[in-house]
């Protein structure tokens, strides 16, 4: 099988397995526990949590552990937005964030608060100025995906922070769930983020497996109550072995990034290069200088669906532009957003490369895409 | 921007004469002991403020991250330098100033000192050069002469010009070392490390004690005090843990003495102890993390009957403290997390439902003559176990495979 969807879910690292089971093992204890076993994996996780703070620049205190990216997107809004309600009930997002946190401020909008919405170019790339101008005093969330899940658009980061910072009070959360461990992420003092999301299950760890990360000590209002552990911020008996084997996913994920992202880099431009032969009848939506590892593209008139059953066939997997969204019919909101040629629409497809594939993968995928491509042209209804 | 060196402002510029100079000495040597870890720094010791050369980027910010917790200064800045032309002066300025644009109105002046004669603007020309350039560019900045907001000083020396305008508050206090040892009773709660810090912060150099009772406490309460000591030497100092196998001592005195008052007698053994140490390791004074009236053993009539069996100085300096502050003390210097483990210790094993808050002396002392305490005091000062920190990082990581 040649596996082309690895921002959907990445295969786990076997190393990163390998500390799975050995934690379950040897650390099963609840990190609560006062008995020996107890300090014993609180001690480990105390390890986990400083490590994944030294990777991204913060305070371990500012580590949280979650089960995933939704749940660390819905913690950073609902937790921020109660926390912060009386400064105001102004959001801004972007049109294209992924539905963990669009669905998220829908309910906020339900609650009462207010929230604008930032548009992106036909490259998926939000405006700056229009940021600047929907910014007001009583702004207190700006959330901004770093990379797009669909069609892999890189936004601003660093100058969105600057812009937010400059202007108000709002807190600057990042999506960096699909951007981790492929384009460097780190809060950087006053010029970054004050809040990321990351997730385990993109970055060879385990689905699960998550975190929220702040530049200073959280305030955010606990939506998960309970035994008051993480701080009192997310309380459940702490998954040691999930936060463990994070720790071990983030820091194989740096220390490989070099390596792949130069990998990706040669592919993409490859598979750039290669849809260029089909003229019109191919259409990539990904930016050429968007993040390396994702391109979606489309066939004219033809629905994703059978493209993606046509490549099952001949064992490449891929899939449509949203592995949350592909189980649905309607067009994605991502590609509405982009505004493009509706007859591209309907059959948007995603390649999204990892760590475990090679030259001859992305070979194999030419090679039967021109086959699969010759094969339908007779199905094509123009 | 290049830093050339940062400026230290020392505290406590009352002391004067022979004291200033070994205030001084005092204070480089802890500068000089708390950056061993990096290449030897240059220092420039002056009457009321001394330089630390810097090299490059990364020792400097080593040196602003680490010099706010030393203890004995008042204020860093970080001096950048240039040229002496006037051009490239202005756009160091500028540059400098870069960060004062967005913090609103702010009054402020520009500070001129001469040390090259041969510089053609004299102060007033230089100060008014400066001022004329710069205040265009700042419409927040109105200037001051008297108490302004901030200034920006430009020093012309012979080799070139230094600049600085930002202020970093220090930590204040007095040098470690610069008032002598003494030992601290250190219990694993949240007060006595705060008492330690304050008096460090003073200028005290620390020895700490533990009475340990196993089985009855744990490697755990153990543990902890350890961490804490360790915490304790990031202000400068290293500092060594006497830990005294309490537990025969206690189950004595427990025999010994009825259960309201044994309380008041475990603390008096304790006191025994403590200064049989202290006069061990030549130090002065004992340190406690008591504060008047916040439990049984800490009333006047409780302390009345602890002091007794020692007349060396026990200095209290949380003796007027709110426990709220206490606490915010201690989140403050990171011990706090530490301190809140839930481990039993010594002082809480063998708590009776009701002791005594008004012990009387006179009763405690009949009941301690008939047992022979001082032949287990002797044992217990004789047994103890001494721990150094910070410690030689030996300790194995064991979980680094799994990370």
């Amino acid at each position: 099988m040649i596996y082309l969807d690895n921002s959907a879910t990445t295969k786990p690292h076997k190393d990163v397995l390998a500390t799975f089971m050995l934690v379950n093992e040897q650390y099963y204890a609840n990190p609560a526990s006062i008995h020996r076993a107890g300090v014993e994996s609180n001690a480990l996780l105390t390890k986990a949590r400083e490590q994944l703070a030294n990777i991204l620049h913060t305070d371990e205190k500012n580590i949280l552990f979650t089960s995933g990216g939704t749940e660390s997107n819905n913690a950073a809004l609902f937790g921020l937005a109660k926390s912060s309600k009386f400064r105001g009930k102004h959001i801004i997002t972007t049109e294209i964030e992924h539905p963990s946190i669009l669905e998220a401020v829908k309910r906020l909008e339900e609650e009462g608060y207010e929230i604008d919405y930032l548009k992106v170019n036909k490259y998926g790339v939000i405006s700056l100025e229009e940021l600047q101008q929907k910014l007001r005093k009583d702004t207190i969330i700006v959330s901004i995906m770093h990379v797009n899940n669909e069609i892999g658009a890189v936004q601003p980061i660093k100058e969105a922070a600057q812009i937010i910072h400059r202007t108000c009070q709002a807190m600057f959360h990042v999506d960096a769930i699909q951007s981790f461990g492929k384009l460097p992420v780190i809060f950087d003092g006053d010029n970054g983020p004050d809040v990321i999301s990351i997730s385990g299950h993109k970055i060879q760890g385990l689905k699960g497996s998550g975190l929220l990360a702040f530049r200073k000590k959280p305030q955010l209002k606990a939506f998960i109550v309970g035994g008051g552990q993480e701080f009192g911020l997310r309380s459940g008996t702490v998954a040691v072995p999930q936060a463990v084997s994070l720790a071990k996913a983030a820091r194989l994920a740096v220390e490989g990034m070099p390596g792949n992202v130069e990998n990706f880099k040669k592919w993409s431009a490859e598979l750039h290069h290669f849809f260029e032969q089909f003229g019109q009848e191919v259409y990539v939506l990904s930016p050429k200088d968007g993040a390396p590892h994702i391109l979606s593209f489309s066939v004219r008139g033809l629905k994703g669906e059978i493209l993606i059953n046509a490549l099952q066939k001949r064992d490449i997997i891929v899939s449509t532009s949203s592995a949350c969204s592909s189980k649905q019919t309607k067009t994605s909101h991502v590609v509405e957003a982009l505004n493009i040629d509706s007859r591209y629409k309907n059959g948007v497809l995603r390649l999204s490369l990892g760590a475990i594939n090679t030259d001859e993968d992305i070979a194999s995928f030419k090679k039967q895409f021109t086959i699969v491509m010759k094969e339908l042209k007779g199905d094509i209804t123009q | 921007m290049i830093f050339k060196e940062i400026l230290v402002r020392y505290g406590e510029l009352s002391t004067k004469g022979r004291n200033k100079k070994d205030f001084i000495s005092r204070l480089r040597d802890n500068v000089r002991y708390s950056f061993n870890d990096i290449a030897p720094l240059k220092i420039r010791a002056e009457r009321d403020r001394m330089f630390i050369e810097v090299e490059n980027k990364e020792k400097f910010d080593v040196l602003m991250d680490r010099l706010p917790h030393v203890f004995g200064i008042q204020s860093i800045s970080p001096v950048a330098s240039c040229e002496k032309d006037l051009d490239v002066m202005k756009a160091l300025a500028f540059e400098i100033l870069e960060d004062y644009r967005e913090k609103g109105d702010l009054t402020f002046k520009v500070e001129v000192h001469r040390t090259d004669k041969t510089f053609p603007l004299n102060t007033h020309e230089l100060q008014r050069e400066m001022g004329a350039t710069i205040l265009p560019n700042f419409p927040n900045f109105k200037v001051q002469v008297k108490n302004p907001d901030f200034a920006l000083r430009i020093e012309v020396r012979e080799d070139a010009i230094y600049m600085m305008a930002q202020v970093i508050q220090g930590a204040g206090g007095m040098p470690i070392g610069s008032n002598g040892r003494s030992l601290l009773m250190l219990s694993g709660g949240i007060d006595s490390p705060v008492a330690g810090y304050l008096m460090m912060k003073r200028g005290v150099r620390l020895d700490a004690i533990h009475f340990f009772s196993p089985p009855y406490t744990s490697d755990n309460a153990l543990q902890k005090v350890k961490e804490l000591a360790n915490e304790l030497t990031k202000f400068g100092a290293n500092i060594r843990l006497h830990v005294i196998p309490f537990t025969e001592l206690q189950v004595a005195v427990k025999d010994a003495v009825p259960d309201n008052m044994s309380m008041t007698s475990t603390r008096r053994m304790m006191m025994k102890v403590a200064d049989k140490v202290r006069e061990d390791i030549g130090a002065l004074g004992i340190v406690t993390g008591e504060s008047l009236g916040q439990v049984a053993s800490q009333t006047l009539e409780s302390l009345t009957a602890i002091n007794d069996v020692t007349n060396t100085p026990i200095l209290r300096p949380l003796i007027s403290a709110d426990k709220n502050d206490i606490i915010k003390i201690a989140k403050d210097i990171g011990t706090y997390e530490t301190s809140i483990q839930p481990f039993e210790d010594c002082c809480t094993i063998f708590t009776p439902s009701s002791p005594k808050t008004k012990p009387k002396l006179e009763k405690v002392q009949r009941f301690e003559s008939f047992t022979e305490f001082d032949e287990l005091i002797d044992r217990a000062v004789k047994n103890r176990e001494v721990y150094q920190f910070p410690q030689k990082e030996v300790k194995e990581d064991k979980f680094a495979d799994l990370l």
